[in-house]
C-alpha cells in the first residue's frame, strides 16, 4: 500500500514539475504559434538567478525564510528582462515566416544563451538548497518526504487555476483567447495583436523562469539543465493538445505517473515510458489530446 | 547523356579525396572522414527538406547505424568494416519502415519534434544501459574491410576510402533521383500536398519512402563515423547532435547534393577550431551563424556558389 | 437516362448553417453545365463534397455508377473526375512546365515530356514555361491549374470559378482556350461561374443555388429570367452586355 502512495505521490510532484514547464510552452505556442525552444534557457536563467540572488541573500545573512522571496524575484526579473529583450529584440522581426523557420530562430537563442550562461556563471555548479531543506520532511507511512515537495504541487495548482483564471475571466485574457482563435480577426477588431505578443511570450519566459526557480534549490544547477526540459515540455504539451492549457494540465499528469510508475518498477525505462506515452496518445489523436479544429483550405 | 556539372564536380571532389587517402596526414583524413559520415547524413536531410520536412531527430538513425555497426564487430564477433557499413544502414532502414508508418501523417512543428522524441527514447535507453557502455559507450576496432585483413595503421585510410567512394555513388544517386519525376513530386508536395492528393498520387506514400531514404543515409553517416571515430556513445542519439545535422543543412542550403558535404567540411573544420581555442562559446557562435543566415542567406551558401555560377 | 454524375439527398451543415438541403441533381455524359449562386449558397460546397474534399452529413454521390462518399480524393480522381479550384492550386516554387511534369508523372503518361509541351500548346502557356508558378498573372494561373486537372484525361471536369479574379477582357479568352482543349474529348464539364455573360455564353444548361438548396433547373435562357434566379442570385436585371 505504501509503494502505491509512494508511486502516486513521486507522480504527483513530478507532475507538478511538468506543468509548470509545459504552461509557459503550450501558451506561447497557442497565441503566437511559436514553439519556443528557448524556453530551456529561460529555465535555466531561472534557476541560476534564483541560486545567485538566494545565495547572496544567504550569504548576506539574511534569514533563511526570505531566501524564498529571492526565488520570486528570480522569477520576475527573468520575465520581465528576457521576454522583451527575445520577442522584441528578434521574434518580432521574424514573424510571418514558415513556423519551421521560427522554431530553429528559437533553436538559435536557445545555443546562444547556453553559452551566454556559461559566460555569466561560469561552469561549476551552484548550490541554493536552503528553500529545500528549511521547511522540514513529512511522512507517509514509512517514507520521509521534503515539505518543499509539497510547495511545488501548491505553487502548480496555484498557478494553473491563476492562469486559468486570468485567460477566462479578465479581460486581458479574453484577449489571449481570441488570438489564440483567429488572429487575423482579432486584428480586424483592433486588438493590439503586438501588445498580446509581447505580453505573451514574457508570461511564458516568467512561467519558464519560475520552473527553473523552484527546481534550483532541489538540484546541482550546472550548464545544461535546460536541455532535457525542452524535450519533457515538449511531449507534454503535444499529449495535450499545443495552445491548450488544460491539456498541459492532463498531459502532465499522464506523464508524470507513467515516469513514476517506470521509476519504481523498470527505472531503464524512465525516458522510454515519456515518449512512448507521447506516441501512444498522437496514434489515438494525432493532434493531442485536446486540439483546436481546423478552417477549410478550399 | 549531357554534362553534368554537379556529377562532374561529384566526380573530381572524390577523385581528390581517393588520391589524399595514402598521403594526407591523419588529422586531416579523420575530419574529412567525419564531414563525409556528417555529409551523408545531411544529405538525407536536404531529401527530407524538400519535401517540405525538417527532421530533428537524424541523431536517431544516426545512433542506431553507429551502435549497429560497432556490436556487429563487438558481440556479433563480425568485425569487418563492409559488413558493418551493411548492417548500420540496414538497421536504421528497418527501424524507420516502422516508425515512419507513424510519422509520415506528420508536418511542420509536429514532424520536427516527434522525430526528436523518438531519437530521445533510444537515448534514454543507451544510457541507462549498461551493458552498452551506459553514458561512455564502447570502442570499435576492426581490422577487416571485405573480407581482407588491413595492415596495422592502414584500416582508418581505407574506411575513409570507403566513405569518399560511397558519398560519390549516393551523391549521384541522389542527384538523378531529386531530377526525376520522384524528385518533382517531393517538391510538389513541399509546395501543396493538396493538389498532389487531387491529381491522384499518394502523399503519404512519398513522404514514407523519402523518410527511408534519409534513415538510411543517416545510418550509414553514423557506420562511417563510428569507424573513423573507433568509439560509438550516446550522444550521436542526442538532440543536440540532431540540431548539428539541421544546422549544417541550413549552412549549406538544399540546392545541390553537393553542398551538404561542403557545408559539413567547413562545420568540421571550424568546430575543430573552435574545441581548441572557444570552447565555451561555440554553440552561441553556432546560434548566431544560424541567425545570420535564416535573414541574409535563407537559401544558405549555396547561393553563393550557385550566384557566382550564373 | 444514364447521367454520369447523380447526387441523391446530399445534406451538410456546419453548426447552424445548413450548406446543403436535400439536393438531387443528375448530370448528362458531354453535357457543359453551369453552377450559379450567390456566395454562400452551396456550390463549392457541392463541388466539395462530390471530390471527397467533405463528407456530407447524409445521401450519395454516384459517378458512372460508382458511389463517391467516403473515398478520398485520389481515389476520386483515379475514377475519371477532375477538378480546378477558386483559388489555383499551383506549385508555386516549381515553374510552369514543372507543374505540368509532376501532373503528367502522376497520371504515368508514356512520354511525359511530350505530352507536357503537347498542353503548353493547347493552352497557350508556351511562352510562361520557365516561369515559377507562384510568379504568373491571375488568369496564368486559372489555366493552369486547369490544364493540370486535365492530365488526367478525366470523363468529367469540374472547374471553380474558372475565371473569377480574370481581368474582364481575359474572361473569354481562357473560356475559349478551356472549351477547346475538351471539345471531342467525350468530357463533361461542369462549372461554378458568377459572370453571367460567360454562364449563358457556354452553358447548354444552368443550376442554381440558393440557401443549400437548388431553386432553378434548366437552359441559361429559362434559368437566368427566372423571378427567384434574379432575386436570390443575379440581384435585379440581368447584367447588361458591355
Amino acid at each position: 500500500m505504501s509503494n502505491f502512495a509512494a508511486v502516486v505521490f513521486d507522480g504527483v510532484v513530478y507532475s507538478s514539475w511538468l506543468f509548470l514547464m509545459a504552461a509557459g510552452l503550450t501558451l506561447i505556442y497557442g497565441v503566437m504559434r511559436i514553439l519556443n525552444i528557448a524556453h530551456g534557457s529561460l529555465y535555466a536563467l531561472g534557476a541560476y538567478t534564483a541560486a545567485s540572488l538566494g545565495g547572496a541573500w544567504i550569504a548576506a545573512g539574511y534569514a533563511p525564510a526570505g531566501s524564498f522571496a529571492m526565488l520570486a524575484l528570480a522569477v520576475l526579473l527573468v520575465g520581465a528582462v528576457m521576454g522583451p529583450l527575445i520577442e522584441r529584440g528578434l521574434l518580432k522581426w521574424m514573424y510571418g515566416k514558415d513556423e519551421i523557420v521560427l522554431l530553429l530562430v528559437t533553436y538559435a537563442v536557445f545555443l546562444i544563451l547556453e553559452d551566454a550562461i556559461k559566460l555569466v556563471w561560469g561552469v561549476e555548479s551552484k548550490l541554493f538548497s536552503e528553500p529545500y531543506a528549511l521547511p522540514g520532511n513529512f511522512a507517509i507511512g514509512a517514507l520521509v518526504y521534503p515539505v518543499y515537495n509539497l510547495v511545488l504541487i501548491a505553487v502548480a495548482v496555484v498557478t494553473g487555476l491563476a492562469l486559468s483564471w486570468a485567460l477566462y475571466y479578465t479581460r486581458q485574457g479574453k484577449l489571449l483567447l481570441a488570438v489564440i482563435h483567429d488572429r487575423e480577426m482579432s486584428a480586424a477588431m483592433g486588438i493590439n495583436v503586438d501588445r498580446v505578443y509581447l505580453a505573451t511570450f514574457t508570461l511564458g519566459a516568467m512561467l519558464a523562469g519560475l520552473g527553473g526557480a523552484l527546481t534550483a534549490p532541489m538540484i546541482a544547477v550546472s550548464p545544461g539543465i535546460g536541455v532535457e526540459v525542452i524535450v519533457l515540455s515538449f511531449a507534454v504539451v503535444v499529449v495535450g493538445g499545443l495552445g491548450s492549457l488544460g491539456g498541459a494540465a492532463l498531459g502532465a499528469l499522464m506523464v508524470g505517473l507513467a515516469r513514476s510508475v517506470a521509476v519504481r518498477y523498470w527505472p531503464e525505462g524512465e525516458l522510454f515510458i515519456i515518449y512512448f506515452v507521447m506516441a501512444l496518445v498522437l496514434i489515438a489523436r494525432p493532434k493531442g489530446l485536446f486540439s483546436a479544429p481546423e478552417a477549410r483550405k478550399i | 547523356m549531357t554534362f553534368d556539372r554537379t556529377i562532374a564536380s561529384l566526380a573530381v571532389a572524390c577523385g581528390v579525396l581517393l588520391v589524399a587517402a595514402p598521403i594526407a596526414p591523419q588529422w586531416l583524413l579523420f575530419l574529412l572522414a567525419l564531414a563525409l559520415a556528417k555529409g551523408l547524413v545531411v544529405l538525407g536531410l536536404l531529401l527530407l527538406m524538400r519535401t517540405g520536412l525538417v527532421s530533428f531527430g537524424q541523431g536517431l538513425y544516426f545512433g542506431l547505424g553507429a551502435y549497429a555497426a560497432a556490436l556487429l564487430a563487438h558481440r556479433g564477433g563480425l568485425a569487418d568494416a563492409a559488413l558493418m557499413i551493411v548492417a548500420g544502414t540496414a538497421c536504421a532502414a528497418a527501424v524507420a519502415a516502422i516508425l515512419g508508418l507513424l510519422l509520415a501523417r506528420y508536418r511542420e512543428i509536429f514532424f520536427a519534434m516527434l522525430s526528436l522524441a523518438f531519437s530521445m527514447i533510444l537515448y534514454g535507453l543507451l544510457v541507462k544501459s549498461s551493458a552498452l557502455g551506459s553514458t561512455d559507450g564502447f570502442h570499435v576496432q576492426v581490422k577487416h574491410f571485405a573480407g581482407i585483413a588491413l595492415a596495422a595503421g592502414v584500416e582508418r585510410r581505407v574506411f575513409y576510402a570507403a566513405s569518399a567512394i560511397a558519398v560519390f555513388f549516393l551523391g549521384w544517386a541522389l542527384h538523378r533521383y531529386l531530377r526525376s519525376h520522384w524528385g518533382r513530386l517531393s517538391e510538389a508536395i513541399r509546395d501543396n500536398e493538396l493538389r498532389v492528393e487531387y491529381l491522384g498520387a499518394s502523399v503519404y506514400r512519398v513522404v514514407y519512402a523519402n523518410y527511408i531514404i534519409a534513415a538510411a543515409l543517416a545510418g550509414l553517416g553514423g557506420a562511417f563515423a563510428a569507424l573513423a571515430v573507433g568509439h560509438v556513445d550516446p550522444e550521436t542519439t542526442y538532440w543536440t547532435t540532431s540540431g548539428e545535422f539541421v544546422f549544417i543543412a541550413i549552412l549549406g542550403g538544399t540546392g545541390n547534393v553537393l553542398a551538404p558535404f561542403l557545408s559539413a567540411a567547413i562545420f568540421e573544420a571550424l568546430r575543430t577550431v573552435a574545441s581548441q581555442y572557444a570552447p565555451n562559446v561555440w554553440q552561441m557562435a553556432l546560434g548566431v551563424a544560424m541567425l545570420a543566415i535564416i535573414m541574409f542567406l535563407p537559401g544558405g551558401l549555396w547561393t553563393l556558389v550557385r550566384r557566382r555560377a550564373a | 437516362m444514364n447521367p454520369i454524375l447523380a447526387a441523391e439527398g446530399l445534406q451538410k451543415s456546419f453548426g447552424a448553417v445548413t450548406a446543403a438541403a436535400d439536393i438531387n441533381l443528375a448530370f448528362e455524359r458531354d453535357s457543359v453545365v453551369s453552377l450559379i449562386g450567390a456566395n454562400g449558397a452551396g456550390k463549392t460546397t457541392f463541388l466539395n463534397m462530390v471530390t471527397g474534399y467533405l463528407r456530407p452529413d447524409g445521401g450519395r454521390v454516384r459517378f458512372d455508377g460508382q458511389e463517391l462518399v467516403g473515398r478520398s480524393p485520389r481515389q476520386i480522381t483515379a475514377l475519371g473526375l477532375s477538378r480546378s479550384f477558386q483559388i489555383p492550386q499551383l506549385f508555386q516554387s516549381l515553374s510552369v512546365r514543372e507543374n505540368l511534369l509532376v501532373a503528367e508523372g502522376i497520371a504515368h503518361a508514356e512520354r511525359v515530356e511530350e505530352a507536357t509541351d503537347a498542353l503548353l500548346e493547347k493552352f497557350d502557356l508556351a511562352s510562361y514555361a520557365a516561369r515559377p508558378a507562384g510568379l504568373l498573372p491571375e488568369g496564368i494561373r486559372k489555366l493552369l491549374d486547369v490544364a493540370m486537372a486535365l492530365v488526367s484525361k478525366p470523363k468529367l471536369l469540374l472547374l471553380d470559378e474558372p475565371t473569377s479574379g480574370v481581368a474582364a477582357d481575359e474572361k473569354f479568352g481562357i473560356m475559349d482556350l478551356v472549351m477547346t482543349a475538351v471539345r471531342g474529348q467525350g468530357v463533361t464539364v461542369l462549372f461554378v461561374e458568377h459572370d453571367m455573360d460567360i454562364v449563358s455564353r457556354y452553358a447548354a444548361r444552368v443550376v442554381a443555388f440558393y440557401d443549400g438548396r437548388v431553386i432553378a433547373d434548366g437552359t441559361p435562357a429559362q434559368v437566368l429570367e427566372a423571378e427567384e434566379v434574379r432575386r436570390y442570385v443575379i440581384g435585379g436585371a440581368p447584367h447588361a452586355a458591355a
